[in-house]
């Protein structure tokens, strides 16, 4: 990301809109609409995948057919016409295999509009992006330097060609085919993702990153990421996302895998920030993603989520605390404005003994939303001395929308500890007058409390981003307190 | 440099103040001085351009200039400070971050740029030495578990950063103890000048022992019913608001 200044932020605050609403008109190759085994067989066949993969998304495919769309969630919507999507979509211009060089200019252009002109990345030298266009990923920067110490960072398509053996390993261990219905869909549909290998003992030197963006109007993206950090390893990896303002619902529904073998320990941080509809609760992105990690021996996970976008959020990042000692983390902000609905939070599941987890969850809500914290702490009977700490902060802005939050505790062994605080505050008007008296207006006055309440998320998250998160909050909020 | 003509202001339709007049010119001092609940907070309040309060007749202005259209923010720009009587929390946001902040709007809003990084940690060192203010303090959130009188001094370190023309101190000295009372008055009279002006809201004469004052005046149900020098509020100090009250209401 190019730095921000402050000039920069102010600029960006003038601006009510939905700042990445722009459509870039790259031509692109879209399949038709609908799904079905042709449709799948078809994806795989683009892709060029082994038979075993083919084989393994057709499964899924049967699976999904049996199973229906999840309503326990605090969200309501219409439900998404699945044969009206169409399943796959690729920027024609592009040919993964060529340099950047070869990049459409109007592609190149977008990501200019994105804030995360390629260029400036190869300068940058500290973040290695990759890119996901609808389907399709189009740059991978820095295979170079990361491969002279044996890191695999690339499109999960093309990780299925060149390291199948991982790949097959690995995928669908954490996340199986069956575990929920949006699950099962992206197995059977994803087109693209990104796939990352840390080798023993490496400690990644850069932040790895994605950026997904959907262009294309009537589709559906379906990514997914598999990391695997190998014993004694390090990586943090973060992704961003946004997509065109359309009037229409675009399903969003990925798939995140994380494997964190004995010692490792892996960042995720995630900026989600898809078109949230209009004032009217009109369009936006219905954001249904599975993501789950597992620790092995020692192993640590932290989720750092700053979710702002979205029509609809579903999201519970989770970490499956297998192994002795290991450590799980969640930290969330997720903002709600308008119309917008999220329920999110985290599942921490101990499994091995002494092993701890950390829940950190500050919602905001404005407008006439809607915002859920779930989270589920299950301690198994066998997780000796499991400890688990869990704050879920709400801060309302007006008297129309609403914050929920919803713990689960399922503790099955005597020794665990579990502490769950929970807070709900609103801006005052006197907060606000008092910075006002101070000569601070009122939206920067918002922002200020905003970025106060958040703090010790936005803390969690490496530098660029923590700029870009703060300057997300402050414009999704604008407008909300009158 | 302030003038308030007959100004009347309510809040949910209950009139509070019912006519107060008041001018206060450039390097003086006053105090306003009255019983709990006659409208003391309201009257600062109201100069400083709370929305809650309906002005409903009179008016106010600030160097001739009619404070009447103007946001709380935009007064503040133009220098006027009140520290509250009792100052909100912001939790998360540092006493630096918020000062830094409230200093750059006021400089953007007289189209200048941001106080650069270097001269902004000089001017917090020195205010914050004059007074005596630790620096383990300016990190911690605003006003979240101050005491009582570590909100006082953070309001008068405020005033001190945002060097203001006009500072209304809304009862500063209660909840202050006496070396804390010293150290918050000498502050306030370093920063007084030829220039500026105060009024000091207070219940109690130790605090115009310190900063002292050119005139008196008493604030009783909505209107200021008596108005001396110095002397009054020794007056008040010793026999109390009754006589005042009997006085109005006979
Ligand atoms: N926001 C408000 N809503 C309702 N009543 C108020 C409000 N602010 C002040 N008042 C009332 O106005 C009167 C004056 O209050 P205040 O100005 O705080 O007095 P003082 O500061 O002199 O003690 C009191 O009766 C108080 O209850
Ligand atoms: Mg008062």
């Amino acid at each position: 990301m190019s730095k921000y200044t402050e000039d920069d932020l102010r600029e960006e605050l003038k601006t009510k809109e939905y700042e990445y609403g722009f459509y870039t008109d790259i031509e692109s190759e879209t399949f038709p609409i609908g799904l079905n085994e042709d449709i799948v067989r078809a994806i795989s066949k683009k892709k060029n995948e082994p038979e075993w993969m083919t084989a393994w998304r057709l499964e899924a495919f049967k699976v999904w057919q049996s199973m229906e769309e999840p309503d326990w969630a605090n969200v309501n919507y219409k439900k998404p016409d699945f044969q009206a999507i169409a399943y796959y979509s690729a920027p024609k211009a592009i040919d993964p295999n060529k340099t950047l060089d070869d990049v459409d200019p109007d592609l190149l252009a977008m990501y200019k509009k994105l804030g995360i002109s390629v260029d400036e990345q190869k300068k940058m030298n500290n973040v290695a992006m990759d890119i996901v266009v609808d389907s399709v990923s189009v740059a991978t920067t820095f295979k170079k330097t990361l491969g002279e110490k044996g890191i695999i960072f690339m499109p999960i398509s093309e990780a299925i060609q060149e390291h199948p053996e991982l790949v097959r390993k690995y995928i669908g261990t954490i996340v199986p085919t069956k575990d929920n219905f949006y699950a099962a869909l992206n197995s059977a549909v994803f087109s693209d993702g990104s796939f990352c290998y840390i080798p023993k003992g490496v400690k990644c030197p850069m932040e790895l990153s994605t950026y997904f963006r959907i262009n294309e109007g009537g589709t559906g993206q379906f990514e997914r990421t598999l990391v695997i950090a190998d014993e004694g390893s390090y990586v943090s990896y973060l992704e961003g996302c946004t997509a065109p303002s359309r009037d229409e619902n675009q399903l969003h529904a990925a798939v995140v895998e994380l494997i964190a073998l004995d010692d490792a320990e892996i960042k995720y941080s995630t900026v989600q920030n898809w078109y949230p509809g209009n004032d009217k609760g009109v369009g936006g992105v219905y954001n249904f993603v599975t993501k789950r990690g597992l620790c092995e021996k020692n192993a640590k996970i932290s989720w750092t989520q700053v979710e702002t976008g979205s029509a609809v959020t579903w999201k519970y990042p989770s970490c499956i605390l297998k192994g002795d000692n290991s450590v799980g983390e969640f930290y969330s902000i997720a903002v709600t404005n308008n119309y917008q609905q999220a329920d999110t939070g985290t599942k921490m599941i101990h499994l091995g003994k002494n092993t701890k987890s950390t829940i950190i969850s500050k919602g905001i809500s404005a407008g006439k939303s809607q915002n859920s914290y779930r989270g589920l702490v299950q301690v198994g009977s066998r997780a000796e001395n499991a400890r688990n700490f869990s704050q879920c902060d709400s801060l309302l802005m007006g008297n129309e929308c609403g914050a929920h939050t919803f713990p689960y505790i399922e503790a099955n062994n005597k020794s665990a500890m579990i502490e769950h605080e929970a807070t709900t505050s609103k801006i005052g008007e006197d907060q606000i007058f008092y910075c006002n008296q101070r000569g601070i207006d009122t939206e920067k006055a918002i922002a200020l409390i905003v970025n106060g309440f958040s703090k010790d998320v936005l803390n969690k998250l490496p530098m660029e981003f923590a700029v870009e998160a703060q300057k997300l909050l402050e414009i999704s909020l604008e407008g909300s307190v009158g | 440099m302030l003038q308030i003509k007959d100004l009347h202001a309510s809040v949910e339709d209950k009139p509070i103040l019912r006519g107060i007049n008041l001018e206060v010119k450039a390097g003086e001092v006053h105090a306003i001085m009255g019983p709990n609940g006659s409208g003391k907070s309201t009257l600062a309040s109201v100069i400083a351009g709370k929305e809650e309060y309906e002005v409903e007749k009179g008016e106010i202005l600030l160097n001739g200039e009619d404070l009447e259209d103007l946001a709380a923010e935009e007064r503040a720009h133009k220098g006027i400070f009140l520290s509250f009587q009792y100052p909100v929390e912001i939790p998360g946001v540092s006493v630096t971050n918020f000062i830094k902040t409230a200093i750059n709007s006021t400089r953007k809003a007289k189209g200048l740029a941001d106080m650069p990084a270097k001269d902004m940690l000089k001017m917090i060192r020195e205010k914050s030495e004059m007074l005596e203010i630790d620096r383990k303090f300016l990190s911690r959130s605003l006003n979240v578990g101050f005491s009582g009188g570590e909100k006082k001094r953070n309001e008068i370190f405020q005033m001190a950063m945002l060097e203001p023309k006009l500072a209304i101190l809304d009862e500063t000295d209660s909840g202050l103890d006496i070396d804390a009372l010293r150290i918050v008055a000498n502050g306030v009279n370093k920063l007084k000048s030829k220039d500026n002006a105060v009024v000091l809201i207070t219940h109690y004469q130790r605090l115009l022992d310190y900063i002292k004052p050119d005139f008196v005046h008493v604030l009783y149900n909505g209107r200021i019913v008596k108005s001396g020098g110095p002397e009054l509020a020794h007056e008040l100090e010793e026999k109390g608001y009754d006589w005042i009250k009997e006085e109005v209401d006979a």
